[in-house]
């Protein structure tokens, strides 16, 4: 069986959600999709384990050879991609019972579940694969179900949230398609490893640099990049609470793999960052959204939106570290996809717990929650923590490394960027605090703790924060090991 | 509807066909042009077309919505279950040469019924859209 755990990770779950559907009954769809998750997760840490002892792993779909048939490659990179959409995925199942029962109407629970899972599908499969139109095949699965599940989400605006989503995605999807489709035309190969061999002799023609462009728009739409995030602060804001807390900690995390599979493995970093000079429109672009997104947080008084414009903002962090194009800048970045969403989705399931008993995650409404619910404000406090980057947390781990990386290369400036983000973070994450510790609650209401399903998970993600930010080292030498792969090193 | 004979007659009569065509792109993939996702389009056009002629009642009495919901799952599990059979005979996932002694066979059955589970879920999913739309804003009959 272990020959076969590539494909495994991404077939169990693609059988388990018809099955979810087809038991149709709240609880047991559930409990498949509790099964699969653990699964993909068990899975996942195998794979990551292989390949940090024997290097990448090759699997070929019905047995024919590589550059002919699909292909999954399994190396540190993605391994390691794999590892934090299954981690969150495992966590945010268990959390999502008595969250969506009480978010979702019950005849469409066993199909929200069929979704999840398809979702997970979806992202591990984008991951997994070593073909460039099985990442799209992959990215719409994973595409069209979340934009299902962010429409399940009970405020009406959900509808339109999706809508937007829906419309920005597949045009990012098509740009994709479009730089596949071109690549395809000069090569005649869809094999991301034949793509790395051929394309240097048809670099030189108009049709690659326009591939190229197809897909950096694609992707960084996909990912949202700063000026293409649009559709994000309305999805998370809206989404149902569980949904929020895997889409934020996964679904841009893939999408930042596929920039660095595009640029790194399949165009090369030579044609990537020297000839079409990506890194001079990444860094400036990261750097607005830092400061930009940051800003705009500060403002909001919708909890979950504000923790939206700070996902843009962290996205930030993890473009910046690749558009250093360095081992330090990429494991930065690298680092920080799975620093990010230990600290977003600590923080997003945190406020799943506020609207479970509130009903509501506005600030005017949230006033004195530090006592009401002192598990839930001190999970998001130490999320918070994260977020700004403060030491003893995975948030200052990532900072470090990238004003390092921003250091090695001269570049003061940017190494400033980064500590003024730390410090609106700050501004952003106070906003939530004195409202939730400084203000009288109203006893009237009487709010309690949330209940234990759901803080369990949030508190396994809090930990996860504060543990890998004392012992980085397992984190960073993956995130390092990944780096050299990318960039040839090794 | 009663006195529109020409639709209700000539639906009857093209109905059975449109079917029978649908099958005809379901095999006839093996060798030419077709396959499950056309075959599924089309036969899932066979009960639209029922649907749109004698009305969405009618249409739900011979195809359920329950029915509709299953088969869309049904086609994956079939789908995916054809590439669990080859790994537990041996080979990797979806290599239908191991289905039967001989290879060749063995690739044969595998896309037939792969095919098949793309055929039961693209007609499921159609045939769910059109329910949808069309039930929209009246009462469920």
């Amino acid at each position: 069986m272990t020959q076969h755990l590539p494909v495994l990770l991404v077939v169990v779950p693609l059988v388990a959600a018809p099955i979810a559907a087809l038991l149709n009954r709240p609880r047991l769809s559930w409990a498949v999709a509790v099964g699969a998750t653990l699964w993909a997760l068990y899975a996942a840490l195998e794979l990551l384990s292989q390949t940090m002892v024997s290097g990448a792993i090759h699997y070929e779909l019905g047995g024919w050879t590589a550059p002919y048939g699909i292909e999954y490659v399994v190396d540190a990179a993605n391994a390691w991609v794999v590892v934090i959409v299954a981690l969150i995925g495992a966590l945010v199942t268990p959390y999502a019972r008595k969250s969506v029962e009480r978010e979702i109407t019950k005849d469409r629970i066993p199909l929200f579940y069929a979704a999840f899972i398809l979702c997970l599908t979806g992202l591990l499969g984008i991951a997994v694969t070593g073909d460039v139109f099985n990442v799209f095949v992959f990215l719409e699965i994973s595409s069209l179900s979340a934009y299902a599940l962010i429409a399940l989400g009970n405020d009406r605006r959900a509808l339109t949230a999706s809508f937007q989503y829906l419309i920005m995605g597949s045009v990012g999807a098509t740009f994709i398609v479009i730089g596949i489709g071109l690549m395809y035309i000069m090569t005649g190969t869809l094999n991301m490893a034949d793509l790395a061999d051929r394309l240097p002799e048809v670099a030189s023609s108009r049709t690659i640099p326009v591939a190229f462009t197809f897909l950096t728009v694609g992707i960084t739409l996909k990912l949202a990049l700063f000026p293409l995030h649009m559709w994000l602060p309305n999805a998370y804001t809206y989404a149902p609470s569980a949904v929020t807390a895997f889409i934020a900690s996964t679904a841009t995390k893939v999408a930042v793999y596929l920039l660095l599979r595009f640029f790194f493995t399949i165009f090369g970093a030579t044609f990537s960052f020297d000839v079409m000079q990506l890194d001079r429109i990444l860094m400036p672009l990261a750097l607005i959204a830092i400061v930009a997104m940051s800003l705009v947080a500060i403002y909001q008084e919708n909890v979950k939106r504000l923790l939206a414009y700070s996902s843009v903002a962290q996205i930030g962090y993890m473009v910046l570290g690749i558009s250093f194009v360095s081992v330090l800048g990429l494991t930065a970045g690298i680092l920080h996809l799975f620093n990010h969403a230990l600290m977003k989705g600590a923080l997003f399931m945190s406020m799943g717990c506020v609207m479970y008993r509130v009903g509501s995650v506005r600030l005017e409404q949230m006033n004195g929650l530090g006592r009401a619910m002192p598990w839930t404000m001190a999970a998001f406090v130490v999320g918070g923590l994260s977020l700004i980057g403060v030491p003893l947390t995975v948030g200052f781990v990532s900072k470090w490394y990238l004003v390092q990386a921003a250091l090695e290369q001269g570049m003061w400036p940017v190494a400033g960027v980064v500590l003024l983000g730390s410090l609106l973070a700050l501004m952003y994450v106070w906003k939530v605090v004195e409202v939730a510790y400084f203000r009288e609650v109203d006893p009237e209401l009487g709010i309690s703790e949330a209940p234990l399903s759901l803080l369990a998970p949030t508190w396994v993600l809090v930990l996860g924060n504060l543990y890998f930010g004392i012992n980085a080292s397992e984190s960073v030498g993956v995130a390092t090991r990944a780096a050299e792969i990318l960039l040839g090193v090794l | 509807m009663d006195d529109r004979v020409i639709l209700r007659v000539g639906a009857k009569i093209l109905i059975p066909f449109i079917l029978l065509f649908a099958l005809y792109v379901q095999f006839h993939g093996d060798y030419g042009p077709g396959g499950g996702f056309q075959a599924g389009v089309i036969f899932a056009a066979g009960f639209v077309l029922y649907g749109l002629i004698y009305g969405l009642g009618n249409v739900k009495r011979v195809l359920p919505p329950q029915a509709v919901y299953i088969c869309s799952a049904l086609g994956v599990l079939l789908f995916a279950g054809v590439g669990y059979v080859t790994m537990a005979l041996g080979g990797v996932f979806l290599d239908y040469g191991v289905l039967a002694h001989d290879p060749e066979h063995g690739q044969h059955y595998g896309i037939l019924l792969v095919e098949l589970g793309v055929l039961i879920t693209v007609f499921g999913v159609m045939v769910a859209v059109f329910y949808a739309f069309a039930g929209r804003g009246r009462v469920e009959t």
